[in-house]
């Protein structure tokens, strides 16, 4: 036990050799005990914020999760202590657990949109536990989400409390959930990933939002991230995990400027992948036309010209709702143009899918965000990829097999996972599947939707030099959608920046990513996070100035 | 908006009043349900075989006897033109006359109605509250005892017939002990004290023949959203699990939740033509079973008709309330 100490200089929050275990259910195999998180411990003292850092799988959410004595699904914690101010939580009850969460520790999730009730308005949520827990008169506490909102830069602060869920955006969302963890004035809050599903431009207005407000507060906080970079910008210690344990805690300086493990320096240091430009661009082996399309009576593409040379990359970067997607629909004939061409080495393609001929159809692929989704869980890695074998060059039996097992050699895998179900394979693991499968077709074009955006940065880098690899082998075209300007600079030899429907910047990387910029492009290459203490001042400085001057 | 992209106006319409256009174009779907359905029951009439002529004259059915019957009937008409007579005679409200009694059918339909209605009320205020609590205190209590208990109990009374149950209830409630009262017939003199003790035992039976369905469509719409990420934010909010049940659960499982009721309550009404013969109670079933065994098919098919309609307006009813119950429509951004 340790000794107590005096309250005030006694650390918030206590963590000591922290177990948590779940069963796992691996396909079939019996069921087995696994341990997620294996004995973690830190302090965290009042008014200070811990950044949690660490790939999927690292247990950062389940630490985060413990501070409220809350396993989620079937996570159970097995050992260890969880000391709020001295007190055990874990030993609480759930009668007395109650009275911490929502009022001693607060909780602000990664997907607001998904964790606020669709059926209640905004402020009765906001003060719910407020009120529940007796903290305030209805009065007060409204009175109090408002002064929150305010301090949150949402707008109409009076009587943003009315509307629903639905009525408001993401990012606005995940400031009103950070409001409804201030509300009760708690003395922990706990963030999970909060800007994760954000766009750039409205993570660094919702992160900066969430910083003052924990400093005008004092609230201690948990920040939890996969995200060095923006983590960087809000704590005042980070602590790296990787398997559910401990690889180093130190203060943020440290861990960005002189870390001690090469695991961190990895984090520090990805996006290894340098591609120099290509200087001939001017080959229109891909090209869009005019392109202007709508869904039913909404209009979403408007006069979309661009063109990929061979064996070259094209970036396509924009925010959700730019239309990016909806570009590649219109490439791949899922979504008929209302105006405007596609051409494809010289001959005009049919606006339909179904209009196009199978060769038409070989010679331009597609890799999805999810590969989880894109792939039958029922079918084998080596029936996912002998499908379009059978279908574009009619391999059979051994044959089929033969190449299954020299495209499985491609992607880096090994013929042993010809046999596999995608449910044993890992995310990374998932989407070299699918690229085998699009390689498996011998396209000249791949478009890559999001290929990278749900792995992890350092399988999101494996995945980069896998493509730019094949691409160096075999003269493949790109065209790749992304959110990442980090992955543009990388891969990219030119760049299409999308916004609201239409194209705002086109042209070779190098011209597009640097000035003189748009006010758009220029707005989307400020907000990227930057691994520097410090950067995130600096930004909203100059764009306080600008707003000034205007 | 861009010009050459086309604007369709019902659905630019549709975009901006989603609600009402909903609404509307349910009403204006159950009325094309309560033609066709008026269609259906003449057409249905028309192919029985069998005729009310020779019926009604027995023995003494020579052919003139039954061609003056006919003739009176106005039987001889072309069936369209019957169909039309009988339509706009709807549209009156005039449901036509008996061909076993003459006397008014309208007349009739009403206290029958009302009967039916008094029945299934006090059966629907009983099972609705009673078999949503139970629903919702199962999934509180989920996979533990008192769940097991009322899914086993429900279960049991889901898979008697309802006559079953009802001669069950008779054997056990009058014949040994003799506390209810049987045959539950009503008077229009009664008072509604009077009727209520009378009628204690159908209601008992459908209530027993309901409760089941919407207990366990009720505990299967609210677990199925007792895994949303709203659910983990209320118990992060150290809610209580009850709290947590009917302030954020319950709103979002609404939709279904209604449709079930909806249907049981159609049940209630239009099916318990078996549980008013048991019981022996002037009610529309009753009514309507009387008239097919003689062949009185204006009495058929007016039932038939207010059966239909009943059925199509609790649906009607059911889908604007759960339509009402979804806040995206209700509010739209």
């Amino acid at each position: 036990m340790d000794k107590p100490l005096e309250t005030d200089k006694r650390p918030l929050l206590q963590v000591r050799d922290l177990r948590i275990g779940a069963t796992a259910y691996p396909p079939g195999e019996p069921p087995r005990k696994i341990e997620i998180v294996k004995g973690v411990s830190f302090d965290l003292e009042r008014g200070k914020v811990l950044g949690l850092i660490g790939e999927s799988g690292a247990g950062k959410s389940t630490i985060g999760l413990a501070a409220l004595a809350y396993g989620r699904g079937g996570v159970k914690i097995t050992g260890g202590r969880v000391l709020l101010d001295g007190e055990d939580i874990l030993g609480l009850g759930r009668r007395g657990i109650r009275g911490v969460r929502g009022t001693r520790v607060c909780y602000v999730s990664q997907s607001a949109a998904a964790s606020f009730n669709p059926a209640h308005r905004l402020m009765d949520q906001v003060i719910e536990a407020t009120l529940r827990h007796g903290l305030a008169t209805a009065d007060e506490a409204r009175a109090r989400a408002v002064r929150l909102f305010g301090l949150l830069g949402l707008p109409e602060p009076e009587t943003f409390g009315n509307r629903f869920p639905h009525q408001v955006s993401g990012g606005q969302l995940q400031r009103a959930m950070t409001a409804m963890a201030l509300c009760p004035e708690p003395e922990l809050i706990v963030f999970d990933e909060p800007t994760t599903a954000l766009d750039v431009t409205t993570q660094i207005d919702v992160l900066a939002a969430i910083k003052s407000a924990i400093e005008q507060t004092g609230t201690a906080a948990l920040y939890i991230t996969h995200d060095l970079a923006v983590v960087a910008q809000v704590a005042d210690d980070i602590m790296v995990l990787r398997h559910g344990e401990t690889v180093e805690h130190a203060d943020t300086r440290k861990i960005i400027e002189n870390p001690d493990e090469d695991y961190t320096r990895d984090l520090v240091n990805v996006r290894a992948v340098r591609h120099t430009e290509a200087a001939e661009q001017s080959d229109r082996f891909f090209e869009m036309a005019g392109i202007n399309a709508a869904y039913g009576p909404t209009p979403v593409l408007h006069d979309v010209s661009l063109h990929v040379p061979r064996g070259q990359t094209l970036a396509i970067v924009g925010e959700s709702g730019s239309g990016k997607s909806t570009l590649a629909r219109v490439a791949t004939g899922l979504l008929a143009p209302n105006t405007g061409d596609v051409r494809f080495d010289g001959e005009t393609l049919p606006p339909q899918l179904k209009h196009r001929t199978r060769e038409q159809l070989r010679r331009m692929q597609m890799i999805y965000q999810m590969a989880d989704t894109a792939m039958n869980p029922r079918q084998t890695v080596g029936q996912i990829i002998g499908r379009p074998l059978r279908f574009y060059e009619g391999l059979r039996g051994a044959g089929q097999r033969r190449r299954v097992g020299e495209l499985l050699d491609q992607i880096e895998m090994g013929q042993g996972f010809i046999d596999r179900y995608p449910a044993e394979l890992s995310g990374g693991q998932k989407q070299r599947v699918a690229i085998a499968r699009a390689l498996a077709a011998k396209p000249d074009l791949i478009i890559c939707d999001e290929p990278t955006s749900a792995l992890d940065p350092l399988v999101a880098d494996g995945i980069l030099k896998l493509l730019t690899g094949l691409q160096r082998e075999r003269g493949l075209s790109y065209i790749f959608i992304t959110h990442d300007i980090a992955i543009v600079r990388a891969i990219a030899d030119s760049v299409a920046v999308m916004h609201r429907g239409r194209l705002v910047r086109f042209g070779p990387k190098s011209g597009a990513l640097s000035p003189p910029f748009d006010a758009y492009t220029d707005l989307l290459l400020k907000s990227v996070p930057e691994m520097r203490l410090g950067w995130l001042e600096e930004v909203l400085s100059t764009r306080q100035i600008e707003s000034a001057d205007n | 908006m861009n010009d050459h992209i086309p604007v369709f106006p019902l659905a630019r319409l549709h975009g901006r009043y989603p609600l009402t256009t909903r609404i509307v174009g349910r009403l204006l779907l159950s009325l094309v349900l309560l033609v066709a359905s008026s269609l259906l029951i003449f057409g249905g009439i028309e192919a029985l075989p069998g005729d009310f002529a020779t019926t009604y004259l027995g023995q003494a059915a020579t052919p003139q006897a039954v061609a003056n019957i006919r003739a009176e009937l106005g039987l001889d008409a072309p069936a369209y033109a019957r169909y039309l007579d009988w339509v706009a005679g709807l549209l009156h409200g005039d449901f036509g006359h008996s061909w076993a009694s003459g006397q008014d059918i309208g007349a009739q339909l009403g206290s029958r109605l009302s009967n039916s209605l008094l029945l299934a009320g006090a059966a629907a205020i009983i099972a609705v509250p009673l078999s949503i609590g139970l629903g919702l205190i199962a999934v509180l209590y989920r996979d533990r005892l008192i769940d097991r208990l009322i899914n086993l109990f429900s279960l049991a009374a889901v898979s008697l017939p309802e006559f079953f149950v009802a001669y069950l209830l008779i054997l056990w409630l009058v014949v040994k002990n003799p506390v209810a009262a049987f045959p539950a017939t009503v008077y229009a003199s009664m008072g509604l004290g009077a009727k209520l003790v009378t009628i204690a035992l159908p209601v008992a039976t459908l209530v027993l023949v309901v409760i089941a369905h919407m207990m366990r469509m009720t505990r299967a719409a609210i677990i199925n959203v007792m895994d949303s990420a709203y659910m983990e934010t209320a118990a992060l909010k150290g809610l209580s699990r009850w709290r947590a049940i009917l302030r954020h659960a319950t709103p979002n499982a609404l939709a279904p939740i209604i449709n079930v009721v909806a249907l049981n309550l159609a049940y209630l009404i239009v099916g318990v033509v078996v549980v008013e013969v048991v019981f022996v109670y002037p009610g529309m079933g009753q009514y309507m079973v009387d008239a097919v065994t003689v062949r009185d098919l204006p009495v058929v098919q007016a039932c038939g008709l207010v059966f239909a309609a009943i059925y199509i307006l609790l649906n009607m009813t059911a889908d604007i309330l759960s339509v009402l119950a979804n806040p995206r429509l209700r509010h739209p951004r």
